[in-house]
């Protein structure tokens, strides 16, 4: 019999809800490829006892008719998402031993909507680098290897547990969190489509803060109609974030299908870069191809201050992420380390507890913020965010969406960017200005490189404008013919 | 603008992390390298712009909550992460002679 991880999610949905098998037969099919994929490293913690008993409750829903949108699908959680009396650890040692009192409530959402967890996935320490190997718990393995099968290559990150676990097929779908492309990025290395909704449509609270004015949750999932259902039972007001919208939630599922024709693409010119690959200017002829058969109109546009979204992202979320990271001190939870004089427990907790990524951005942080550097670096930087706005915000006068490639290259090979701290933050070159911009933008797989590997598009939308990011993305989906990973060579 | 060793070791100070002398080494060269990069936001005209510090907020506004309180009562909860805790407090070295 095939195994019943093969199933997407609306497929599970819809297999449960027409009694084809129970949820029990469902989560021992994911528990047991969540077992047979330890090799690519994608979970931190398993929690297949939780997903068995939970199971026996959705079978009870659904036997009842009381069965809820996510009931009984098995979801992976990046380890971001405190979720109560679950370790919880940001791939950090700093919270190696740390056990939340209490649930974030994107998690809780989902809960409440019959989702089960089956484990909690691996990311770069507290979400800082674009290839997932700065966690504490070690790299996470893409599940795509290019046509000569050899070399393991990175699933991109912050999110790369959650990218790989999805292109794996165990679970469903899971939640990344993106900052500067956290979703995106592991989207569009591991084939898998990747959204990071606009800032304030999911809440905050109980997500482990990296940069507060950046940070947002996000579904990843194997096609685009399962993004937008996962994301319906995400977002929610929240009161106890206060950047949290008031906005009413649409029902996402029903923007797939609905005509784009009069509708204007955007292609931001100063997102064409000198040495880009033909491979990736081909895939992004063929989205605005694609786009245009589907009747929209292809416009060219401007975003002028494009090249300086790179700097001002690594002072801001550097800045900030010295302020959150403050809060690590030994004292009240995570790791600590003896002394007997307070500063020096301070100082050897945090010399221990955090990796040589995590020390780079607080101290870049703490040297933009401190006195006499404070107006020459933080100050511009924000001044130079309110132009990036808006430049979008003026753009969008014009157009209704904006494409463009999710990343400059395909997965790149374990430790091939490690010592270049520079060159994996361009990695990002795409996808960072939209978190300074507070914009929602999707990435879809769309086409491979030469050697295999797939490659995204990237669909940036207005304000609170998702629907339109998954009429457009189910549009790409369907004219791509994406093939998505067969070979399952970590099982062998 | 560039970064020297004292300025590293300051930095390191601040931000309350102890470093070996290797470790400034490499985060000199590191820091260097980012500021150094960083610093060509100098070239933008910034004169008559003023700073965003969040995305959100211009059109809905923050909200505030009602100054009561919501929440509270579970000390042990609270503790429970503690590396060293004692009769419901948090336990630090010694502050004060």
């Amino acid at each position: 019999m095939t195994s019943l991880t093969e199933l997407c999610l609306y497929e599970a949905r819809d297999g449960l809800k027409n009694k084809s098998f129970s949820t029990k037969d469902l989560i021992l099919d994911h528990i047991d490829a969540m077992e047979s994929s330890r090799k690519l490293n994608a979970f931190i913690t398993e929690t297949p006892e939780i997903a068995l008993k939970s199971a026996d409750l959705s079978d009870e829903n659904y036997a009842n008719n009381t069965n809820r949108p996510l009931e009984g699908l098995p979801l992976g959680v990046k380890d971001m998402f405190c979720t109560k009396g679950i370790l919880t650890t940001a791939s950090s040692k700093m919270l190696s031993n740390f056990i939340p009192p209490y649930e974030s409530t994107v998690t809780d959402n989902l809960w409440n909507n019959g989702a089960i967890l089956l484990g909690k996935l691996n990311n770069d320490e507290f979400a800082m680098g674009s290839s997932n190997e700065t966690s504490f718990f070690g790299s996470v393995i893409n599940p795509w290897k290019k046509n000569d099968k050899q070399a393991e290559l990175v699933p991109g990150g912050s999110s790369g547990g959650s990218a790989a676990s999805v292109a794996a097929k165990v679970g469903v779908g899971s939640l990344g969190t993106d900052t500067g492309g956290s979703i995106r990025q592991p989207a569009s290395f591991t084939g898998t489509v990747g959204l990071k909704p606009t800032y304030g449509r999911c809440s905050r609270w109980g997500i482990i803060a990296f940069a507060s004015s950046l940070d947002q949750a996000g579904p990843i999932t194997r096609n685009v109609k399962d993004n937008a259902i996962l994301l319906n039972s995400m977002c929610s007001h929240d009161p106890k974030d206060t950047t949290s919208s008031l906005k009413v939630v649409p029902n996402f599922e029903s923007s797939l299908g609905k005509s784009i024709k009069g509708l204007k693409v955007g292609i931001p010119r100063e997102f064409f870069q000198d040495g880009m690959s033909d491979e990736i200017i081909k895939m992004w002829d063929n989205g605005k191809e694609w786009l245009k058969n589907a009747g929209a109109e292809i416009i060219e546009i401007s975003l002028p201050n494009t090249k300086y979204a790179l700097p001002c992202y690594y002072i801001i979320a550097p800045a900030e992420a010295s302020s959150n990271l403050a809060r690590y001190d030994g004292v009240r939870f995570g790791h600590s380390v003896n002394s007997n004089d307070i500063n020096e427990m301070y100082e050897l907790t945090r010399s221990d507890g955090f990796g040589d990524e995590v020390k780079r951005r607080i101290m870049i942080g703490t040297y933009v913020l401190s006195s006499g550097y404070y107006d020459a670096y933080y100050l511009k930087a924000q001044k130079v965010r309110s132009l990036i706005s808006k430049d979008y915000s003026e753009a969008f006068n014009k157009v209704d969406v904006m494409l463009t490639p999710s990343t400059p290259n395909s997965a790149f090979e374990l430790n091939e960017k490690c010592d270049d701290p520079l060159s994996m933050y361009l990695n990002d070159v795409f996808t960072v200005p939209i978190n300074i911009a507070g914009l929602p933008a999707i990435s879809i797989p769309s086409s491979k490189d030469k050697s295999g590997l797939p490659l995204g598009l990237q669909l940036i939308g207005k304000p609170f404008d998702e629907e339109t990011l998954y009429s457009f993305a189910n549009i790409i989906e369907e004219s791509s013919n994406f093939v998505s990973l067969d070979d399952k060579w970590w099982i062998k | 603008m560039s970064v020297d060793i004292d300025n590293v070791k300051k930095i390191a100070k601040l931000s309350k992390i102890s470093l070996s002398e290797n470790e400034i080494e490499k985060f000199l060269t590191d820091l260097n390298q980012i500021i150094g990069w960083v610093d060509q936001l100098t070239e933008v005209d910034t004169e008559k712009v003023a700073p965003t510090f969040s995305s959100f907020g211009a059109e809905e506004g923050i909200k505030k909550r009602s100054d009561v309180i919501s929440d509270g009562g579970y000390r042990e909860d609270v503790i429970s992460n503690a590396p060293k805790s004692e009769e419901g407090f948090f336990l630090v070295p010694k502050v004060i002679d």
